[in-house]
């Protein structure tokens, strides 16, 4: 009771009131705040200011009539608030000849006010009024809030069409208002006009079991069909990760290539000329002086530098450990081509050959070698030498690609999913130009939006 | 703060002023409405049955806006085509005289405003400027008085239709011209968040705790 005497209007009560239409019990939840009431029985809208309930509007609903998914009169908890749904209302647009309706449910809190969830498709929406108006650009195209961007996804003309409960405002069925969406996922800002005003709201998409926890709905929500145009993508947070993954091991990567380089020793262990006789014909086969390979377990590079000129010349080598007799066998061909045609000068091979043996114990080694070429070729001068320890680049190239081939994945995927969702848009496809560029620039501001609501 | 007070001239109730800048009160026990003049209380008018409204805000409610405590110490009630709102007045401890509106629970502090340039007539959409802030025009709203209660800072007792212009920012900023008066009276501050009102002494609702 208020200290000041008697309070004018009395304390706020919940009223029990009759429709004047069919004499069916009214609640009134809203207290004085109601403006409009729908009666559940006879669908009259009454004028709630009206101490008689004056009838304002009866429409028959029998055949197009909506039963809320969360009853008038249920209560749950928003962000911490606690809400009684109290108004429902179905909203129809039409596009392109196809009507699309969703439903408003109207939450009230006596202290705290009014907020609104949306709900099509099984997608929902917590909507509450602007205090601020958004900066709408030029064009209408894009319009900024508290520094964020959200890009025109679509305007329409949409139609009340079936009404319950209480409102704060005037509704009536068959008001038709402009409605534009303006989207920067998880969040939507939307505009209302109907003649001169226009209505600002923010809504922020809400998971379906979200809403079912908050008022302990039973059963299990309808699943959401489709994409709607602010549903967070599952992918813009993922691509966001995978990029910064991908990126932290880049660097690791190269620190560690940098490292590697730094530590491989790179140690020259045989070097020598030797020439083949072509024309000499019979076994050319030879063994080269042994030499040590130092230190730990590395890799052996074995590189053939040969004196060839239209030519080529094949070696079979083998790495012989002189201790345990193990051998490495391979073979490498060194050709070299070049000459001059009508499309001009070209030329094919070139005239050294590198070779990587992976993991040779330490130990004394030498090499078998038996060249073979075309006969009658003369003299090959050809100059093999053998190597310790050598950086790999392909290594950090596989590493590189593993790296990549995900983030990609994942951001094309992800564009995937900005694609399906602008084409329900009213432009039908992604904004901006269709260009990889701009398609990067949906993304990084889908990256930028999941980073904010985090 | 002094508290004058006085005899209702209707009943012979006591008066007690809260603020001693208000020009008007309304008895709390047979709803005359009293002016003051130099010498003592007139009654003028008498206050009709208020219209259902359920503001939580009351008088003797106490808030915080910014780093001032405030205190409710009357209201005006208003009627539009869309239901009612309230104007509640208050006074902060420093002795300054502001509005708490509260209409369907969306709430906005306004101070009166210094003379400005005020527009006679003006659109929705149309901008203007006092005191480096932009404010556009949002909702043109023709109003009329339909009550009164406790203290407030002018007469308020006979008007009838009154024209309101809001005017919104792309901030929290908010701008209200008053042409109930000629000439018209601004008002500037902010529309906020019920919660940051650190709001006490509020109504209580039935089956909400």
């Amino acid at each position: 009771m208020s200290p000041m005497g008697p309070a004018p209007a009395g304390s706020p009560q919940v009223r029990s009131l009759n429709c004047p239409g069919c004499g069916a019990s009214l609640t009134v939840r809203s207290f004085g705040n109601a403006v409009t009431i729908i009666c559940e029985s006879c669908h009259s809208v009454l004028d709630a200011q009206d101490p008689k309930l004056k009838i304002l509007q009866q429409f028959h609903a029998a055949t197009i009539e909506d039963r809320p998914l969360i009853p008038l009169g249920s209560r749950g908890s928003i962000r911490g608030v606690l809400y009684e749904a109290i108004g429902f209302q179905r909203r129809t647009i039409q596009v392109e000849g196809v009507s699309y309706s969703w439903h408003e449910y109207v939450l009230f809190n006596p202290v705290k006010g009014f907020r609104y969830l949306t709900e099509y498709d099984g997608h929902w929406n917590d909507i509450s009024i602007l205090r601020a108006l958004p900066d709408l650009s030029a064009g209408g195209a894009t319009l900024k809030y508290l520094g964020e961007t959200y890009r025109h996804f679509q305007t329409a003309d949409a139609a009340t069409a079936f009404v319950l409960g209480e409102f704060p405002w005037q509704v009536r069925v068959g008001e038709i208002t402009r409605v534009s969406d303006f989207i920067s996922p998880p969040r939507v800002i939307s505009s209302e006009s109907s003649g001169k005003e226009v209505t600002w709201s923010i809504g922020e998409y809400l998971s379906c079991r979200d809403v079912w926890k908050a008022f302990k709905l039973q059963g299990d929500p309808p699943a959401p069909i489709g994409i709607y145009e602010n549903q967070p993508s599952p992918m813009s947070s993922n691509v966001k990760s995978v990029w910064t993954m991908a990126g932290v091991f880049l660097i690791l990567l190269l620190s560690l290539a940098v490292g590697v380089y730094w530590m491989e020793s790179d140690e020259q262990v045989f070097e020598q000329m030797f020439e083949f006789n072509s024309s000499a014909g019979g076994e050319a086969s030879f063994v080269t002086p042994v030499f040590q390979l130092k230190g730990r377990t590395s890799d052996v590079e074995l590189t053939t530098n040969a004196g060839v000129d239209n030519d080529w010349i094949y070696l079979n080598y083998a790495l012989i450990n002189q201790d345990t007799g193990h051998a490495y066998d391979f073979g490498r061909e060194v050709s070299y081509y070049h000459g001059y045609d009508s499309d001009g000068s070209w030329s094919e091979g070139k005239t050294s050959n590198s070779v990587t043996i992976p993991s040779v114990p330490p130990g004394n080694y030498y090499l078998r070698v038996e060249p073979e070429s075309d006969s009658n070729r003369g003299l090959i001068r050809y100059v093999v030498t053998v190597k310790r320890d050598v950086p790999q680049a392909s290594f950090f190239g596989i590493a590189l690609l593993a790296l990549l081939v995900p983030a990609g994945l994942i951001t094309w995927r992800s564009l995937n999913f900005e694609h399906l969702r602008w084409a329900e848009s009213d432009y039908g496809g992604m904004p901006g130009d269709g260009s990889l560029l701009g398609m990067v620039e949906n993304i990084a501001d889908s990256m930028k939006s999941s980073g904010d609501g985090e | 703060m002094t508290q004058p007070t006085a005899n209702c001239p209707n009943c012979g109730a006591k008066i007690t002023f809260r603020w001693s800048g208000s020009v008007q009160t309304v008895c709390e026990f047979c709803r005359s409405i009293l002016i003051r003049t130099d010498l003592d209380l007139q009654k003028v008018g008498q206050v009709a049955d208020l219209p259902l409204n359920s503001s939580p805000i009351q008088i003797g409610a106490e808030g915080v806006f910014g780093k001032r405590a405030f205190s409710v110490i009357g209201r005006i009630i208003y009627e539009y085509d869309q239901g009612n709102w309230n104007e509640w007045h208050f006074v902060t401890n420093d002795g300054t005289s502001g509005w708490l509106s509260d209409a369907q629970l969306n709430y906005v502090v306004t101070f009166p405003a210094s003379d400005q340039k005020l527009p006679r007539e003006c659109k929705i959409g149309q901008q203007y400027t006092w005191g480096n802030q932009t404010y556009i025009v949002s909702t043109i709203t023709k109003a009329h008085y339909c009550g009164v209660e406790g203290e407030l800072p002018f007469q308020y007792w006979d008007k009838s239709d009154v024209v309101f212009i809001d005017l919104m920012s792309h901030s929290e900023k908010f701008a209200t011209i008053d042409y109930s008066e000629d000439p018209p009276l601004l008002f500037l501050g902010e529309s906020v968040e019920f919660n940051d009102l650190k709001l006490k002494n509020l109504r209580s609702f039935e089956g909400w705790s």
